[in-house]
C-alpha cells in the first residue's frame, strides 16, 4: 500500500497555511490603512538655513520675556515660574523643562515650533485665532533682527546644553517627550514624573490628588485624557507607534495629540522604553524560547527512535 | 466479599484490591487498534496533551488572576506578565493553546468526516466530540473574558446580545446572563467561575465519555476496512506480529502518537515564544471601556465561520442561520443516508461535498474578520448560503449512493 502521510500533511499545512494567511496578514492589511514612515525627516517643515550661534542663542532663551517666562531650563539653573499643577491649569499642560530638547526634537521642527507652534505640533485644527482659542505657546515674533538667524541661534544653544545622543536613554526620552501627558502606571510614572514611595498613605494620596488635579487641567485641554501607556508596545505595533509618534494626524485624523517632532533617534529610544515597560520579559522569551526549542527538537528525535523501533516487529 | 490472599507483592496486593492488570489490558495493551492508521489518528493524543498544557498552565494562572473588574486587567498584564517569574510563559502557553486546540480540533472533525468515522456503531463518538467543540468554545469564550481587556468586553457585549436581537428580543435574558445591564462585575465573577470549574469539569466528563464511545466500535481505519477485531487479535498474541492487522494501543500505537506529538510539540511551542500574536490579541492589551468601542470587533478565528453565517443576512434570518449552523453538525450520522463507511475519496459526490464544505467553511473564516463591506459582504452572503445548502443536500447526495 502506498503511503499518504506525505500528501495528507501537505493538504493539512496548506490548508492551515491559507487560513492563517486570510484571517491574519490579509485580513489585518485590509482593517488598517498602511501608512508609511518618512523616517522622521518632516520633510513638511523648511530646512535651517542659517548655522546658529548658541551665545547668541542663549541670550535669546534665557532674555527677560523670552523662552524661560514659562519653560525651566534646570541645567542652565533656570527653575521653573510655578509647580507643575499651576501651570497645567495655566496652560492645560506642563510646558516641558528645555535642558535636553536640542536632542530629542529635530533642529527643523524646533526652529518652525519656535516661530509658529500649532503649525509644527500640526494642530492647526484646535485652534482658531478669531474665537480667541490660541495655542498656549505664543509664538516668537523676533527680537527685532533676522528672524531666522535668531531662531537658529536659539536651537543652537538649545543642542549645546542637551546631553549627547548616546547619553539619551530609553527612559529619558519617553519622560521628556510623552510623560507629561501620558501617564506609564507599569513603570509608576504620572504627568508630575515618577511616583515616590512614600511611607504613609496621607503622603501617597496627596500625591495622587496633585496628579488627579494635573489631569483634570490637561483633561480640559485635551478633550480626553491621554491614554496609559504601559502596554502599548503589545496593544499597537511597533509601525504603528513609530508612525503614530511621527504624525499622528496620519493615523487618526483629528486627534489632539500633538506631533511630537522628536527625531528619529529619540523616537526609537521612545519605542524600546515602551518595550521595557509592555514587553519586559521579551529578551528572556528569545532565550528561554531557544532552549525550550532545542529539548523539544531532541524529544522529537528520540519519539521517533522509539517509534521506528516499536514498529519494527509490526510490519 | 471476594477471597483475598496474603499478597506476595505490591503488585498483587493492588492486583487484588483494583484489579490494574485487567484495567491495563483494557485500557492499553489489549486494546486493539488498526494498524492501517495514519498520524492523523494521532490527533487525540494531540487534542489530550494540548489539553493537559491548558490544564496546568491554567492552573499556574489561577494562583494570580484576580476576577475583579478592578485588578484583573492589572493582574494579568502586570503581575502575571511582568511580576511573576515565567508568569509570561505560562500566558502564553495558556493563550496559543486556547488557540491551536481549535485547529487539531477541527483537523480531528474533519478527518472523522473524511473517513466516515460517524458511522455504523461510532454514531456516540460523533456526539460527545461535537458536546466536548461545543463546551470547548464555551470555555474559550468565558476565558477569553478573563484579562477584561477592551475585546473581551467588547466580545462579551455582542455576544451576549445575539439574544436580544430581532424576534428573539429575550433582553431579560441577556441581562440574567449578564447579571447586569452590561458586561460588569457580576458578568466577570461568573465566567469566572464558568471558566475555572464548570466547564472544565464538564470537559474532563465529556473526554471520559469520548473515550469511552470508542471503546466498542473500535478505532475507524483509513481504509474503512471491517476488520475482525477478536481474530486479529487472537493472531498478534499468538505471535504474529507482523501479520495482524491490529496492534496494541501501548506500546505500539502511542510510540505513533508520541512522535505525531514530539513533532507538534516543535510547531506549539514556535508559536509560544516566536509567533504568538494570532492568539493573543493586540486589542486584548487595552484595558476594558465601556466608552470606546473598537473599531473593528471580531472573535477569536476559530468562532469566525459561524459569526460569518450570522452577519450576512437580515437580522432574524441571520439569527436562524446562526442556530442552523451550531447544531447541524450533531445531526452529521443522520444527515449521511449512505451506508458505506469509507474514505471520502471513494464515495463520489460526497467527495465533492467534503471537499467543497471545508474550502466554505475557511471562505466563511476569512470573512468573518474581514469588515462586512463591499465585495467582502458578497462573498461572506455566498459563503453562509452555501454553507446551508451543502448541509440540506447531505441526505440527498447521500441517499443513492451505491454500495462500496
Amino acid at each position: 500500500m502506498k503511503n499518504k502521510e506525505p500528501l495528507i500533511l501537505v493538504v493539512v499545512v496548506a490548508f492551515t497555511l491559507l487560513t492563517y494567511w486570510l484571517v491574519e496578514p490579509f485580513a489585518h492589511s485590509q482593517m488598517h490603512k498602511h501608512v508609511e514612515s518618512q523616517n522622521f525627516a518632516y520633510a513638511d517643515l523648511p530646512a535651517l538655513t542659517k548655522s546658529g550661534d548658541a551665545a547668541n542663542g542663549k541670550a535669546l532663551v534665557t532674555g527677560a520675556a523670552a523662552c524661560i517666562g514659562c519653560h525651566s531650563i534646570t541645567k542652565d539653573g533656570v527653575p521653573a515660574g510655578m509647580d507643575a499643577v499651576t501651570a497645567a491649569g495655566s496652560y492645560g499642560v506642563n510646558p516641558p523643562d528645555l535642558s535636553n530638547a536640542g536632542v530629542i526634537y529635530d533642529a527643523k521642527f524646533l526652529a518652525d515650533l519656535i516661530k509658529n507652534p500649532a503649525h509644527a505640533l500640526n494642530v492647526a485644527h484646535k485652534f482658531d485665532a478669531a474665537k480667541g482659542q490660541m495655542h498656549p505657546m505664543i509664538a516668537f515674533a523676533g527680537a527685532g533682527g533676522d528672524i531666522d538667524q535668531e531662531v537658529a541661534d536659539m536651537v543652537a544653544y538649545l543642542q549645546s546644553i542637551a546631553v549627547k545622543a548616546d547619553q539619551l536613554t530609553p527612559k529619558m526620552a519617553f519622560e521628556e517627550a510623552c510623560g507629561r501627558c501620558h501617564t506609564m502606571k507599569y513603570e509608576n510614572w504620572t504627568q508630575l514624573g515618577t511616583k515616590p514611595e512614600y511611607k504613609f498613605e496621607k503622603e501617597s494620596l496627596a500625591y495622587d490628588i496633585k496628579v488627579l488635579e494635573y489631569q483634570e487641567a490637561l483633561t480640559k485641554y485635551m478633550g480626553k485624557l491621554p491614554p496609559d501607556l504601559s502596554m502599548y508596545f503589545r496593544s499597537r505595533n511597533e509601525h504603528f507607534l513609530s508612525t503614530f509618534i511621527e504624525n499622528p494626524q496620519s493615523q487618526l485624523a483629528g486627534t489632539a495629540m500633538p506631533r511630537v517632532g522628536v527625531t528619529a533617534d529619540a523616537a526609537h529610544k521612545v519605542i524600546e522604553h515602551m518595550a521595557d515597560a509592555g514587553d519586559t520579559k521579551r529578551h528572556e522569551r528569545e532565550s528561554v524560547g531557544k532552549n525550550v526549542m532545542i529539548f523539544i527538537i531532541i524529544f522529537a528525535i528520540f519519539a521517533l527512535l522509539w517509534k521506528k523501533q516499536v514498529w519494527r516487529d509490526l510490519h | 466479599m471476594a477471597h483475598f490472599t496474603k499478597a506476595t507483592s505490591v503488585k498483587d496486593w493492588l492486583n487484588q484490591r483494583l484489579a490494574i492488570e485487567k484495567v491495563e489490558k483494557v485500557m492499553a495493551s489489549e486494546y486493539w487498534i488498526p494498524k492501517n492508521i495514519n498520524f492523523l489518528w494521532a490527533m487525540g493524543m494531540v487534542l489530550a496533551i494540548t489539553f493537559a498544557l491548558l490544564l496546568v498552565s491554567g492552573i499556574f494562572l489561577l494562583m494570580y488572576y484576580q476576577p475583579d473588574v478592578k485588578d484583573a486587567f492589572y493582574s494579568v498584564n502586570y503581575t502575571i506578565m511582568r511580576d511573576v517569574d515565567f508568569g509570561w510563559l505560562w500566558r502564553h502557553v495558556h493563550g496559543v493553546a486556547a488557540s491551536v486546540v481549535f485547529l487539531i480540533i477541527y483537523i480531528h472533525m474533519f478527518t472523522g468526516i473524511y473517513y466516515g468515522s460517524y458511522k455504523k456503531g461510532r454514531e456516540m463518538i460523533w456526539i460527545s466530540g461535537m458536546l466536548l467543540f461545543v463546551t470547548f468554545s464555551a470555555e474559550a469564550f468565558s476565558g477569553y473574558m478573563l484579562p477584561w481587556g477592551q475585546m473581551s468586553y467588547w466580545a462579551g457585549m455582542v455576544i451576549t446580545n445575539i439574544f436580544s436581537l430581532g424576534g428573539l428580543h429575550m433582553d431579560g435574558l441577556v441581562e440574567w446572563i449578564r447579571g447586569d445591564y452590561v458586561p460588569a462585575q457580576a458578568f466577570l465573577t461568573r465566567f469566572f467561575m464558568l471558566h475555572v470549574l464548570l466547564l472544565p469539569l464538564a470537559i474532563m466528563g465529556l473526554i471520559g465519555l469520548h473515550f469511552a464511545a470508542l471503546r466498542l466500535p473500535h478505532v475507524n481505519n483509513q481504509d474503512g476496512e471491517e476488520i475482525d477485531f477478536d481474530a486479529e487479535s487472537k493472531k498478534y498474541l499468538a505471535g504474529d506480529k507482523a501479520g495482524s492487522k491490529v496492534m496494541r494501543f501501548a506500546n505500539d500505537f502511542m510510540s505513533k502518537d508520541m512522535m505525531v506529538v514530539g513533532i507538534y510539540l516543535i510547531f506549539f511551542f514556535y508559536l509560544v515564544f516566536f509567533q504568538y500574536g494570532f492568539a493573543l490579541d493586540p486589542v486584548n492589551f487595552d484595558p476594558a471601556d465601556g466608552l470606546k468601542t473598537p473599531a473593528h470587533i471580531y472573535p477569536e478565528w476559530y468562532f469566525l465561520w459561524s459569526y460569518e453565517i450570522l452577519r450576512p443576512f437580515s437580522v432574524n434570518i441571520g439569527l436562524m442561520a446562526f442556530g442552523f449552523a451550531q447544531v447541524i453538525f450533531m445531526l452529521l450520522p443522520w444527515l449521511d443516508r449512505s451506508p458505506n463507511a469509507v474514505p471520502a475519496s471513494r464515495r463520489g459526490a460526497f467527495s465533492i461535498w467534503f471537499w467543497l464544505l471545508l474550502i466554505d467553511m475557511i471562505v466563511l473564516t476569512a470573512m468573518g474578520k474581514l469588515p462586512p463591506e463591499g465585495i467582502f459582504s458578497t462573498i461572506g452572503l455566498v459563503a453562509a448560503l452555501a454553507f446551508i445548502v451543502l448541509w440540506i443536500a447531505l441526505p440527498f447526495i447521500t441517499m443513492n449512493e451505491k454500495k462500496v
